[in-house]
């Protein structure tokens, strides 16, 4: 079928509606989804079409949120529990790590609960506790299905997986892509969990990242490539499974490797990646691994102050010129 | 049916003014630049001068006015992140509180927490916190030190009505009731959790039912009567600081406003909203004012240009302040030992 140029948010609502269609197992609960349509505006319509009890609006309780969606799943449906944004994920992180993760190994492999909790990581102003990135905290837990999409066209193959999965997925999404445009075929189709993609292949270093920094990594390497410099970008799209191959075998080409992530750099993603190369591909290392994340602070409010806070696109070039030099 | 276990409220038959004209006069005064401020705000918004979100409080300004008059000046405040009336009638000046939301070094909080985290501890104004809920086990843990260090102060805890929908209310409200902390939870309720109807989301539409479960005196009242949010909160306070435990009170009211900015406000229709114009806080004070013979429209205009007079030095400080250095950026994460 033909490709269409829609924006993240609609594919994100494709797959969904898509799910909603196929399988009355499907439900949507969260605050504001239904008659809002969504804070991010995902699931706009979808109340209208699919009524109250399928797109269910909650009171403000996460934890509450959570806990039934995945007591639910439990009981056989597949419900897309929607946390507005993933700091709010820690009100509910009992229930997530205690419980969604647990019910199949605990229980002996006899239970399952495929529940899909969708949130948004993301920033803009919103100040210390409105602009963390927590990804670490549960690709940290096994048990879990962590997946983070970068495009429109991984958006909706990564969510459609997740609506099939047996298993628990927190899906994050990032607020500031909600508006990307990219190309997504008409209809059905999967992008499975575990398989990183290379959205850019290059020579003289790899750049491993994910979410909204695959674009800062394409921008840089847009422009390494005027200064002659070929990079090689990994999109990880999934951190739990996480494909090492991918990964191992692109250092094992370009012989550098840079890791750049939104979140804090201490226990943050990149400390796990660039440990697994630092043993595994070694001897094919012409540096030391290298790391490129968010400031380690909470997050302020004033914007001058904000936007020193993270990895931009003249950081990202100042840096590969300074591991290549 | 659940009657709460509460004693009845007298307030609302003792009608009687209790106040001076002075105050009176104080309070359309402290309602109109927190309504000016916001004004303000908004129009920098526009101007994208100030980001992120920013929580208006117009059409509930009687309720901040009114609780404060009433509280001692070291009673402690703790609310959510719709803030800007609660510090303002505290009294704290218009001018740091406009430059924090410009994101300003001379700020509030040196411009690191914007509109959501308004505070001044001179002021005993603990902060406004962005996650709903959040603060509210705050409260009772700061009236528990009043307890426990047998100080003659007391606690209030500002929430919406949507707040009382998740956990950390209740353990808060049972952990208090048990301890019989000196705190007043008060329930701004302005019938909607950003677009959820309160009867769409809480088991009962009238929340000061659900002080009962705890043995909590409560009442509801209307909040945009402002003489009434003064007389009912001294009565909760005072006894609260006799000892009798933690006490509630739910203000009606109506947010004239979206939620933050760029609400497309689907969930109400703009009829809804007109109608409860009339309701206006400001409005009715000016219109009791007059009844009074308290205040008359030269008097009121004169009022109202000192507070644009005032906004208008909060804007141009807040303008003219500096961002903060970059290296602000790695300050006040651990204190300094
Ligand atoms: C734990 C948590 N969940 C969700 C949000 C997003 N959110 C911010 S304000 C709000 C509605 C709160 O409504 P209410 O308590 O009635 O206060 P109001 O804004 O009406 O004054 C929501 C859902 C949040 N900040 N924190
Ligand atoms: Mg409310």
């Amino acid at each position: 079928m033909a490709d269409l140029q829609i924006t993240y948010r609609d594919a994100l609502k494709e797959a969904m509606r898509e799910a909603l269609k196929r399988d009355n197992n499907v439900v949507i609960m969260g605050e504001e989804v239904g008659v809002w349509g969504g804070t991010y505006a995902v699931t706009r319509g979808l109340y209208d079409e699919f009524g109250g009890h399928r797109v269910i609006d909650t009171p403000i309780a996460e934890m509450g949120i959570v806990g039934v969606a995945t007591g639910a799943a439990m009981g056989g449906m597949k419900p897309i529990a929607e946390i507005m944004t993933i700091n709010f994920a820690l009100v509910a992180i009992d229930q997530i790590v205690n419980n969604t993760a647990k019910i199949h190994s605990m229980f002996g492999g006899t239970m399952r609960a495929p529940v899909v909790i969708r949130t948004a990581a993301g920033w803009g102003q919103l100040a210390a506790t409105h602009s963390q990135s927590f990804e670490a905290w549960f690709a940290h837990v096994p048990g879990l299905i962590v997946v983070m999409p970068s495009t429109p066209y991984d958006a909706k193959g990564l969510l459609t997986t997740a609506l099939y999965s047996q298993n628990p997925v927190i899906f994050i999404e990032h607020s500031r892509l909600y508006g990307e445009k990219g190309a997504v075929p008409e209809g059905e189709f999967r992008v499975p969990f575990g398989v990183a993609d290379v959205k850019r292949a290059g020579t003289d270093l790899t750049i491993i990242t994910y979410s909204r920094m695959v674009h800062v990594a394409l921008h840089a390497a847009d422009e390494l490539v005027k200064q002659g410099i070929e990079v090689q970008v990994v999109d990880l799209r999934s951190l739990r499974p996480l494909d090492w191959d991918t990964v191992l075998n692109s250092v094992r080409k370009t012989h550098r490797a840079l890791v750049l992530t939104e979140d804090w750099m201490t226990y943050g993603v990149s400390a796990e990646i660039a440990a697994r190369i630092s043993r595994d591909a070694f001897d094919d290392l012409d540096a030391p691994v290298e790391r490129l994340t968010q400031e380690e602070v909470p997050l302020p409010y004033a914007p001058n102050l904000e936007q020193l806070s993270f990895p931009d696109e003249a950081r990202v070039v100042e840096k590969v010129k300074a591991m290549l030099a | 049916m659940v009657a709460p276990a509460t004693v009845a409220p007298t307030v609302a038959q003792n009608r009687t003014p209790q106040i001076t004209r002075e105050t009176a006069l104080h309070w359309l005064e402290q309602m109109m630049l927190i309504r000016r401020f916001e004004e303000a705000a908004e129009y920098a918004y526009t101007q994208k001068k100030v980001g992120g979100f920013l929580h208006l409080y117009i059409g509930e300004e009687s309720i901040a006015v009114g609780s404060v008059a009433a509280m001692q000046p070291d009673d402690d405040i703790f609310t959510h992140y719709r803030d800007h009336g609660w510090v303002l009638a505290r009294g704290v000046d218009p001018k740091p509180a406009m430059a924090e939301l410009y994101g300003k070094a001379t700020g509030l909080v040196k411009g690191k927490g914007g509109s959501m985290h308004f505070a001044s501890v001179e002021h005993h104004m603990w902060g406004g916190y962005a996650i709903v809920g959040g603060h509210i086990p705050l409260a009772a843990g700061m009236a528990f030190s009043h307890q426990y260090l047998k100080r003659d102060r007391i606690a209030f805890c500002v929430m919406g009505e949507g707040a009382t929908n998740i956990g950390m209310f209740h353990e808060a409200l049972n952990m208090a009731a048990v301890w019989k902390l000196p705190v007043v939870f008060l329930v701004e309720n302005n019938m909607f959790g950003m677009g959820t109807a309160v009867e769409r989301a809480s088991a009962t539409s009238d929340i000061y039912e659900k002080a009962a479960a705890y043995r909590m005196p409560a009442t509801q009242i209307d909040g945009n009567d402002i003489e009434l949010v003064y007389q009912t909160i001294q009565e909760f306070a005072e006894r609260a600081r006799r000892g009798e435990g933690p006490q509630m009170v739910e203000a009606m009211t109506y947010r004239f406003k979206g939620h933050s900015m760029g609400d497309p406000q689907r969930y109400r229709t703009k009829e809804e909203v007109e109608n409860r114009r009339p309701d206006d806080p400001i409005n009715r004070w000016e219109k009791k004012l007059i009844e009074r013979g308290w205040a008359n429209d030269a008097l009121i205009k004169e009022i109202f240009t000192r507070v644009d007079k005032q906004i208008a030095d909060a804007v141009q400080f807040a303008e003219d302040s500096p961002f903060p250095e970059p290296s602000e950026l790695y300050t006040d994460i651990l204190v300094e030992e």
